[in-house]
């Protein structure tokens, strides 16, 4: 009964009634357009701004796990036994202690009382290799505890070292002459921008135990624990809770674990339904512009009530005459999704410049413009054509 | 409801249409309007009836009824040995686009199509193949005489090229009966004529026509006259007209 010719034939009526209403059939796609448009923009601009956002925090660390402990009188942080216990647990493959001061720095003449030092370990630059951004990272032969080379950041070198050469200068770090081998990136991280300080001077990276050496108790607060890939990362944060619960004597109040992945997962949550609800809100046009579309049949329906019994006559089933219509309201709106789509897509490019996010365009939301708008078609252009085709040929004959 | 009739009597032609006290009720709020009053009728194959009465005669029922685009009140109608009844409006489709073929005052062209779509619709109704539908459409374009004007638009043709198209359209499935609803009403007497004379070169190839008029003389083109009159139906010669 839907044989191709029908379908052809109603295909090519619905355009050819499309364009001999253009102004009529463009206000009624109005509707479409606009729900479609805003539907695709939203998802697209959060979608960009989430996987922005996702990039961001994988770089800070996905499969990496952050202990923080805080001192307390019986233990002023973990020992170099405890993190060998750490290193321990299965599916460690390393730790990056950060052993953190404020301390005064010398370049040249000028004294900087308030430097920000971290002592890091060679391990930690295999995993942040980017962020050197001239001269070398730390090596396993800087590890020992007397070699003095330390990194300076972007800041650093701006407040004090501005105009000099930096790699190969000399400058006092807590006293001691340290030799700069390298520049670090300034943290753009969430991390970074949660410790700024504009009182620091910049940050300076010594090797871990030279740090540890300055601050003079040999215990770390702040130890960073890489996970093989292949390991369950919540199972290894377990077992690492478990080893650390025996360290401090079941006293669970002076260590946390912080997993970078069960953030990310939470603010993946947190984007979907965002993106969700904001669809939503958009759909509502949408809903709008299909009840444009059924006021619009509807008149085509009754303005064509002839034509309707004048096909009846010929032999056209009602069931013939409910699928031409019902393809005139898909291929309206189907039109209008193609134009909301193509504007949606607009909108979130501009808006991605705008907020300087990457824009990436999502195959799923196009698919859902279209999804959505043929599904507006034909629950909307049901009724119009189900009347169409329940109109009594003798009436719809006599009509003028 | 198809109950196929065996008693069917030989004469001239094979009988294709029987009507038996056909009665067409209309309710007009607490009145009931009878348009039709038992109406009996028979035709055969091959004959050119004109059914001849006055507007309010009730013979534009009497053509929905044959046309089958409504059913009688009461009676029994039979086309080529179908009994029409209570058919749902897919089955009365398909038996309209089996047997009937419309021929209307005021052409009923689709506007936006062509000639050729035009005559090509009833043939897409009637599931033909591509490739022979529109070859069929062609010739029966050719048939009355419109060769060069095939992909005019109704626009672009005169009233009585309007009325070849629409025979065209009315003979492409080759329909049991033409069911012609005052034909010429809406030409000029030279253009109805050439009309007529279409309808006899049709008739002459065997196809059987039953026209709907009020017009004496276009009906005198007709070898056979019934008249309608108040619901009742007549067999009458133009003496009576």
């Amino acid at each position: 009964m839907l044989s191709l010719a029908i379908l052809k034939q109603s295909l090519s009526m619905a355009l050819q009634n499309i364009k001999a209403n253009k102004m009529r059939s463009f206000l009624t796609m109005l509707g479409i357009i606009i729900g479609v448009a805003a539907v695709i923009g939203l998802i697209t601009i959060v979608q960009s701004v989430s996987n922005q956002m996702m990039g961001e925090f994988s770089n800070l660390g996905a499969g990496t796990l952050n202990i923080s402990t805080r001192a307390s009188v019986m233990k002023e942080g973990l020992s170099e036994t405890d993190m060998q216990l750490l290193m321990e647990v299965e599916g460690v493959e390393g730790l990056s202690p950060t052993v953190a001061l404020t301390t005064s720095s010398v370049a040249g003449t000028e004294v900087y009382e308030e430097t920000s030092v971290e002592g890091k370990n060679a391990l930690f630059f295999t995993h942040n290799s980017d962020s050197i951004i001239a001269g070398r990272a730390f090596s396993e032969l800087d590890m020992s505890g007397d070699t003095y080379v330390c990194i300076v950041d972007q800041n650093y070198v701006k407040n004090a070292l501005l105009g000099k050469q930096v790699l190969g200068a000399e400058i006092l770090v807590h006293g001691y002459r340290y030799t700069i081998v390298g520049i670090q990136k300034n943290s753009d991280n969430l991390m970074g921008f949660m410790t700024d300080n504009s009182e620091l001077a910049g940050t300076i990276l010594v090797p871990y135990k030279n740090a540890l050496a300055m601050t003079g108790n040999g215990f770390v607060n702040n130890v960073e624990v890489y996970v093989e890939p292949q390991a369950d990362i919540s199972r290894v944060e377990t077992d690492l809770r478990a080893v650390l619960k025996n360290i401090y004597n079941e006293n669970t109040d002076f260590f946390s674990i912080f997993n970078m992945s069960s953030l990310m997962d939470m603010m993946n949550d947190v984007y979907s339904m965002m993106g969700g609800l904001l669809g939503g809100i958009a759909s509502i046009a949408l809903v709008v512009g299909g009840i444009g579309i059924m006021n619009m049949m509807l008149v085509s329906v009754s303005e064509r009530t002839k034509e309707i019994g004048l096909r009846k006559a010929l032999g056209a089933e009602p069931a013939r005459i409910q699928i031409q219509f019902l393809i005139e309201s898909i291929v309206l709106s189907m039109v209008g999704g193609f134009i909301g789509i193509l504007l949606g897509l607009l909108i979130a490019a501009v808006a991605a410049q705008m907020m300087d996010a990457k824009f990436a365009i999502s195959g799923g939301a196009i698919l859902l413009g279209f999804g959505f708008s043929a599904g507006v078609g034909i629950i909307f252009g049901w009724m119009p054509a189900k009347r169409a085709s329940e109109l009594n040929p003798i009436d719809a004959l006599r009509a003028e | 409801m198809i109950r196929e009739r065996t008693d069917m009597v030989q004469n001239t032609g094979e009988e294709i249409l029987r009507m038996e006290g056909i009665t067409k009720e209309y309710e007009m709020g607490d009145e009931v309007s009878v348009v039709l009053k038992g109406i009996d009728l028979s035709v055969r194959r091959g004959e050119f009836l004109a059914v001849l009465g006055p507007s309010g005669s009730g013979k534009s029922t009497l053509m929905n009824i044959i046309g089958c685009l409504d059913v009688p009140t009461a009676g029994s109608y039979w086309l080529h040995g179908k009994l029409i009844a209570d058919e749902d409006q897919t089955e009365l489709a398909r038996i309209r686009s089996a047997e009937i073929g419309f021929i209307f005052q005021s052409f009923q062209l689709l506007q936006r199509q062509s000639a050729f779509e035009n005559v090509e619709l009833p043939l897409i109704y009637a599931n033909m193949p591509k490739k022979q539908r529109q070859e069929r459409t062609r010739e029966m374009l050719i048939r009355v005489g419109l060769e060069e004007r095939m992909y005019h638009m109704p626009n672009q043709l005169s009233g009585g090229q309007q009325q070849r198209v629409a025979i065209a359209r009315a003979i492409a499935t080759n329909p049991t009966i033409l069911l012609a609803d005052e034909p010429t009403g809406a030409l000029d007497q030279k253009t109805g004529m050439q009309v007529m004379q279409l309808f006899h070169e049709l008739n002459d190839e065997g196809r059987t026509i039953i026209m709907i008029t009020h017009d004496a003389k276009i009906a005198s083109h007709a070898s056979r006259i019934v008249r309608i009159l108040d619901g009742n139906i007549s067999e009458g010669g133009l003496e009576d007209a």
